[in-house]
């Protein structure tokens, strides 16, 4: 297509070229000027910095420092923040496909969506006050005495449950609460690209209804759902406020949900305002360039895994 | 019958009330976890509503705090500094997010058009407060101070992608007949870009923008290391002293914007964390007016997306 | 065509009816679609629906396995009995139905799995789970649909990757691996090429050995070579289908009764 540029055309497309090229280098630059807030960090710790150590060392007063309580942190609640909410996320989703009246469908919908738009800081607060001694502690309790003696996962719920309810168990179910829109809407629109054809296959078969849910259209949609999964993953990775109204804030050592702990959001708000040294400043931003690393990748995935989806049309019938 | 047949007749006959039993116990599964889930909504709305309604009078949207210990006063430097860091946003993020998805819808296909898109997403992912502490490095450490400015930039960053998405959609529902019927009374591209494309899209642009803003203005984490915050903050006063003493506009504007600031959210972490308990009422408070303005701006922008899609539909 | 004899008409009179439908009219909302269809189909016989398109011929046939519930607002009235039991009465267990009454789509539709799980996915469905068994049903089936000889090596791979008339005939098998008595087409070779089409068309005189076949086509010469019993419909007025013909092929197509049937036969209009 030939362009005709008239007067003035250029300059337009020069100053559409231009932003659209800020607004991608503004991308780069976040991680750049992470980068470069941390170069300190880097310098003096390396890898060290991430790996995974029993050692508590976050010693702002001798210049210790160590992420992993904080990594270790992040992604406990996050991964069981997921394993509360893809259940339910993906109930919803089927609920509101498969068996919703058309009616009910959009206040449905919006109501869920409503759950997202709730600002971070009124769950926190209603968190503090409410939801930890109302559900949190008296449910601690009751994991603490049922499953501290198992074997495996008893080392998840060792330890008295901590007198104010500031707990990981309190932040992943309140991050699980937060990411149950995210997940049950991606995975709405998995199911509803999902050709109707498919449907009708498997019901003509004689599959009751879940059957062909289950059977059919979750294995056909599983790599959106995934991506889902991801997006939702990544938001609670990020999740800063509410976490750190109800989760404790400090490092104990132990690895158990029921006390209080730290995640790599967290720590942030918590320190930075009032950080002590340069490296510990320093040392902040370096986790902040962490944590948005792994938002990132996960994003990338996630949107390249819930593209397939809608990509993968039965192929045309070749003849 | 075959063999087969006999199997598949015996194991039907043996399944066929336990398959209708799943059937029906997943199903009802389903809409017990949708019901489960809305649950905490209902109780945080109720209880925001009951509890912070309590605290909710004159005095607390129009006086600054009293000092701590004593009852009475309000938050009108919270509510002045969210209207002010949220303009702020507006202008940061506005005009860039409409530019750019003025390239994006025109140019979908171009190598700067896909990787704006992706860019985009990428960026709609970033943790808010990874986005403050980059508007820290940025505007904060180089100014030497925390600012309106700098927390409305931060916001700025957060809205973005949302407004650069929803613009582009907007123009792409743009019937092509417009752009082309400018074009043939021999306008320009950037003159139908301005006059023709954009007026037809502005609705949507705005509820995008509205639905962004109602994003932006419950965010606490960006304005952490951005604004501070700052309890004398009066803009009425600021204007008044500023005409007192014979200040010229710019001086009293950077008063405005370039000094901490507090706002809703920020008050609201802040009080929750304070042990008197005045204050925690009023934190219920604050969460009631912030809840109330975040979600009806998210609904009405919602309705008004239905309302244009369905007139669009029907035209 | 030949006139048939004394001795083929007997045997064709001598056949219980499968399937009667007495009195059918489906309606979706306030669309009367189908109004009044009175029609039976012989056991183990290939019966054809034709018609010009929009006349409801899809509509009766997923009458006989209930797909139509599947839009919203349908509502149907009347009697459609299988063996003697009325399908459309309430209580019945439509899952059921549709194992017996299988069908098979314009365009195929097999499972994103490998060849040998869409053909036991309905096995499966009955907790059959011994692999010697599956094994032993999944290459029945395949044999009964002709299709066999040219998957039995390849049998893990995705059955999207076959081409369209094999994809078809897969799923024909899917359909016969829950041993139906009914096996509904619906234009089950619109979208295949001809050699294709000829493959379907003789796996259907094989078929129907074992099993009563009703196709929805609207290729004439299709329904006249293939077919024993041929239905004709139409849209009336209100732009409801109904029933004008229904007779054996051959009569259909060489002395239709009606000016109708005959106008659509011979190409006056379609």
């Amino acid at each position: 297509m030939s362009k005709v540029l008239q007067h003035g055309d250029r300059s337009w497309q020069a100053l559409l070229i231009t932003v659209s090229i800020l607004v991608l280098v503004l991308m780069l630059a976040i991680g750049w000027m992470l980068w470069r807030g941390s170069s300190g960090a880097h310098q003096t710790f390396g890898w060290g910095f991430l790996a995974p150590t029993s050692l508590v060392s976050w010693d702002p007063v001798n210049d210790h420092f160590q992420a992993w309580p904080f990594i270790y942190g992040t992604l406990l609640t996050s991964l069981i923040a997921i394993l509360i909410a893809l259940p339910i996320s993906l109930g919803i989703a089927i609920f509101l496909v498969e068996l919703c009246p058309a009616w009910l469908r959009t206040p449905l919908t919006w109501m869920v969506e409503l759950l997202a738009a709730i600002p971070s800081v009124v769950y926190g607060l209603w968190g503090i006050f409410i939801f930890l001694p109302v559900v949190v502690t008296p449910l601690g309790n009751f994991l603490a005495e049922t499953l501290a003696h198992l074997p495996w996962i008893g080392i998840l719920f060792s330890g008295p449950m901590s007198a104010s309810g500031s707990s990981r168990l309190a932040a992943c179910l309140i991050l699980a609460i937060m990411i149950i829109p995210t997940i049950s809407a991606v995975s709405r629109d998995v199911f509803m690209a999902i050709p109707n054809a498919q449907h009708e296959a498997s019901l003509a078969l004689g599959s009751t209804l879940w059957e062909t849910i289950w059977q059919v259209l979750i294995p056909y949609g599983l790599s959106g759902i995934l991506g889902a999964v991801m997006l939702g993953l990544g938001r609670a990775l990020g999740e800063t406020m509410a976490v750190t109204m109800v989760i404790g804030n400090s490092i104990e050592g132990s690895a158990s949900l029921l006390r209080p702990g730290y995640t790599m959001a967290s720590v942030i708000a918590n320190e930075f305002a009032e950080a002590v040294s340069k490296l510990h400043t320093e040392v902040l931003v370096e986790v902040g360039l962490v944590l948005f690393f792994m938002t990132m990748l996960l994003n990338i995935l996630a949107r390249f895994l819930v593209w397939r989806v809608a990509r993968r049309t039965p192929l045309e019938v070749r003849t | 019958m075959t063999h087969q047949g006999e199997l598949l007749g015996q194991r039907r006959l043996a399944r066929e009330r336990t398959r209708r039993v799943s059937n029906m116990v997943m199903l009802i599964m389903t809409g017990l976890l949708t019901l489960i889930a809305l649950i905490p909504l209902a109780w945080i709305i109720a209880y925001v509503i009951l509890r912070g309604g309590r605290s909710l009078n004159l005095a607390f949207f129009t006086q600054l705090p009293r000092p701590l210990g004593m009852a009475g006063g309000g938050v009108l430097h919270a509510i002045e500094g969210t209207i002010i860091v949220s303009l702020l946003a507006a202008v940061f993020a506005i005009p860039p997010g409409v530019l750019a998805a003025f390239y994006a819808a025109r140019n979908p296909n171009t190598t700067l058009g896909i990787a704006l898109r992706f860019g985009t997403d990428v960026l709609s992912g970033v943790p808010s407060i990874v986005v403050g502490l980059f508007a820290y490095a940025v505007l904060v450490k180089p100014m030497g101070h925390y600012s309106a400015l700098a927390g409305g930039a931060a916001l700025a960053v957060l809205m973005l992608p949302t407004i650069i998405r929803t613009t582009e959609e907007m123009l792409k529902l743009v019937p092509h007949t417009l752009r082309e019927g400018s074009l043939a009374l021999g306008a320009s591209e950037w003159k139908t870009s301005l006059s023709v494309l954009f007026p037809a899209a502005l609705n949507g642009i705005f509820t995008g923008f509205l639905l962004a803003l109602s994003r932006a203005a419950g965010e606490t984490a960006p304005l952490l290391f951005t604004t501070l915050g700052n309890e004398r903050y009066d803009i009425k006063f600021i204007v008044t002293s500023g005409i007192k003493s014979h200040q010229g506009i710019f001086q009293v504007l950077e008063r405005i914007l370039d000094q901490p600031v507090d706002s809703l959210p920020l008050t609201l972490w802040k009080y929750a964390q304070q042990p008197y308990p005045e204050r925690i009422e009023q934190a219920w408070g604050v969460a009631l007016v912030l809840m109330l303005v975040v979600l009806s701006i998210n609904i009405a922008s919602r309705l008004w997306i239905q309302v244009r899609a369905r007139r669009l539909k029907g035209s | 065509m030949e006139m048939p004899t004394p001795q083929q008409k007997a045997e064709f009179a001598r056949n219980d009816p499968k399937m009667e439908v007495k009195g059918l009219s489906v309606n979706y909302k306030k669309f009367r679609a189908l109004d009044g269809i009175d029609l039976s189909i012989q056991a183990q016989r290939i019966t054809a629906i034709i018609g010009p398109s929009g006349c409801g011929k899809s509509t009766l046939l997923r009458s006989f396995n209930r797909m139509n519930d599947l839009t919203p607002g349908c509502h149907m009235e009347g009697a459609i009995h299988l063996d003697g039991e009325d399908l459309l009465a309430s209580g019945v267990d439509v899952v059921d139905i549709r194992r017996r009454v299988g069908m098979v789509f314009q365009r195929p539709n097999p499972f994103p799995k490998s060849i040998y799980d869409n053909v036991a996915y309905g096995p499966r469905l009955y907790h059959i789970r011994r692999k010697s068994d599956l094994d032993e049903m999944v290459e029945t089936s395949l044999r009964s649909a002709a299709l066999w000889e040219e998957v039995k090596d390849k049998l893990n791979q995705s059955g999207m990757s076959l081409s369209g008339g094999q994809q078809q005939r897969l799923c024909i098998a899917r359909a016969l691996a829950v041993e139906p008595e009914v096996i509904l087409m619906d234009e089950p070779a619109s979208a295949l090429d001809p050699i294709s089409t000829l493959k379907i068309e003789e796996l259907m005189q094989d078929l129907k050995k074992d099993y009563t076949i009703v196709i929805v086509t609207h290729n004439m010469q299709q329904a006249a070579r293939v077919s024993d019993f041929t239905a004709m419909m139409m849209i009336d007025d209100q732009r409801a289908g109904r029933l004008i013909e229904f007779d054996q092929t051959n009569l259909i197509f060489t002395r239709p009764k009606d000016k109708r049937t005959e106008d659509y036969v011979t190409g006056r209009f379609g």
